[in-house]
């Protein structure tokens, strides 16, 4: 029981850390039909910049946090303005194509800054842990929770309540009505850009915070696709729900498959977000909150 | 007043949509556009508020102006801020948000007057304020019309452009729309009205415009129009000797297919 426990303790708190790269992903999505398949490296860069302010140059990791953000919505504007503007209302398979271009040119920008060493993300939560009723849980657990239940509230009363946030849910129902509102769908294009590339900075320094930030990270971030496809590609709650169930019966199948199942090999449960993904599209093609998409032929 | 002058619109840079037409609405004046599918009322709105890119349509000739100020090439939030409000043909309303919600986005350029806005909103629809946080989808059809008409005014609008507010409403509704627009003008506020339900259109417009296949056939007082001959045979349905038989208008020749 404490072992099931712990599993799902360790999944939601690896549910977070994909709901928020996931979140990104979806909020492109609806307010521009774009698949952002640079996600990963909008992470990498978000994360190293944290890590260099808060180690590098030694701030407290709140300004670091902050400073990063403002770095890392610069990042997303710029790229939103250099190479996505010029592509409104192109094919979205150029569009998607271009996105992985993106990632690549990205990450080898963030990855040549890194190095290759594993870097510390200088993160206050280190390797400490509470105990509680027999489970182990890190404190970078709690506050990548934490931290995502609040991001999540934050982005939801800014869609519910602001101006812009109303804008962009306009934007994305239907762009033309937005247009004759007097909304800037290019400061919403924008915003949108922003927005996930900040959320992916956060996955970044929850995803190196204590072990330490590197490579891989990009590895992990791509795990936020399974996760938008099993949620439905244009669905806030998608994105949660989906963040969940991925990550859950990740750790649960790196905690019982080497007992249980030890023929499937070692590392299965890199492969179970996959696994989910296949089974989800094969009943639900749009995903489990995804819209139908109705469309003559 | 917002005035067009030879405006030329072409769609794909193929598709001739518009031949120059040119048309004037005066402040506080009710101007109707009339004319069948496909004569080019919608472009020529799309036209004044910045819409074409949308449709990859091009202004290539011509100049729309706002007391002399071009607009034309302008965006569209800048049209809007410049107070021209649009309620898109088929209403269009954001059917998943609330009925606020679809009037806020309305204020988007009008933040501060955005209540008063919103108070004279419900006064003009008293059916909308019984429900603000209704989702708009769910509303009827003359209801959702009078969300669109509302969201347009929410940028307190010195013209407003509407496409085919009868479109799909019972009679009576017509008439209760009919109503509202003539409330909204005696506010103050210029309207074009593109309609196909000519009768409705020219009993509230001071001005006409008729328009077939992208240009301007006739331009007469509403009053004028609603006397001529061929508008009311036409247009109106009516004529002099009473209603014809289709037949003496259109005959067909009779032809033996099978055997020829």
């Amino acid at each position: 029981m404490t072992q099931f426990l712990q599993a799902l303790v360790n999944g939601v708190s690896l549910a977070s850390i994909y709901a928020l790269i996931a979140l990104g992903f979806v909020i492109i999505y609806k307010s521009m039909q774009v698949l952002n398949f640079a996600q990963p490296a909008l992470l990498l860069l978000g994360g190293y910049w944290v890590l260099y302010f808060a180690t590098v140059w030694g701030w407290a990791f709140p300004l670091a946090i902050v400073v990063g953000a403002l770095f890392a919505a610069a990042t997303g504007v710029i790229v939103e303005r250099t190479t996505l503007r010029p592509m409104v209302g192109k094919p979205v398979f150029a569009v998607a194509i271009l996105t992985i271009g993106l990632n690549t040119v990205i990450s080898v920008i963030a990855l040549d800054l890194m190095g290759v060493e594993i870097r510390q993300m200088g993160d206050p939560w280190g390797f400490g842990f509470v105990e509680f009723g027999g489970l182990n849980i890190a404190h970078r657990q709690i506050a990548a929770i934490v931290a995502v239940a609040v991001l999540v509230g934050l982005l939801l009363a800014f869609f519910k309540y602001s101006r812009l946030g109303l804008a962009m849910r306009a934007t994305a129902f239907d762009q033309e009505v937005a247009l004759t509102q007097g909304v800037s769908v290019s400061t919403v294009f924008a915003l949108s850009w922003a927005i996930a590339a900040v959320l992916a900075m956060f996955g970044g320094v929850f995803l190196g915070s204590g072990v330490g930030f590197e490579r891989s990270a990009a590895v992990t971030a791509l795990k936020a696709l399974p996760v938008v496809v099993v949620g439905g590609l244009d669905s806030i709650a998608g994105a949660i729900v989906g963040a969940l169930l991925v990550a859950v019966s990740e750790t649960l199948a790196a905690t019982y498959q080497p007992e249980y199942a030890p023929f499937l090999g070692k590392g299965f449960s890199q492969l179970v977000p996959y696994v989910v993904m296949l089974l989800v599209l094969l009943f639900k093609p749009y995903g489990l909150f995804g819209t139908k998409e109705i469309e003559r032929v | 007043m917002l005035a067009l002058k030879n405006v030329e619109v072409v769609y794909s840079d193929v598709i001739l949509v518009l031949r120059g037409i040119s048309l004037e609405v005066p402040d506080g004046k009710i101007v109707a556009l009339l004319g069948a599918n496909g004569a080019g009322k919608s472009t020529t709105l799309r036209a004044i508020s910045g819409l074409l890119d949308v449709h990859r349509g091009d202004l290539t000739k011509g100049q729309i102006t706002l007391d002399e100020h071009r607009i034309d090439h302008l965006p569209p939030a800048k049209v809007v801020k410049l107070g021209i409000g649009q309620a898109l043909e088929g209403r269009r309303i954001l059917a998943e948000l609330t009925v606020e919600e679809n009037l806020r986005l309305g204020a988007h350029t009008a933040r501060k007057t955005l209540d008063v806005n919103l108070a004279r909103v419900y006064e003009l629809f008293p059916q909308l304020k019984e429900r603000p946080r209704f989702t708009a989808g769910y509303l009827s059809g003359g209801q959702q019309q009078m969300l669109a008409i509302g969201r347009a005014l929410m940028s307190s609008p010195r013209f407003l452009l509407l496409d085919e507010p009868s479109l799909g409403l019972a009679p009576l509704l017509v008439q209760q729309i009919r109503d509202i627009i003539v409330e909204i003008n005696r506010q103050g506020t210029g309207v074009l009205l593109v309609e196909q339900n000519a009768t409705m259109a020219l009993s509230i417009a001071h001005h006409g415009y008729i328009m077939e296949t992208g240009k301007i056939v006739m331009d007469k007082p509403a009053r004028e129009l609603l006397d001529d001959e061929d508008v009311r045979e036409f247009y109106l349905g009516l004529s002099s000797e009473g209603s014809k038989s289709f037949a003496e208008v259109k005959h067909y020749r009779r032809k033996k297919r099978w055997l020829s």
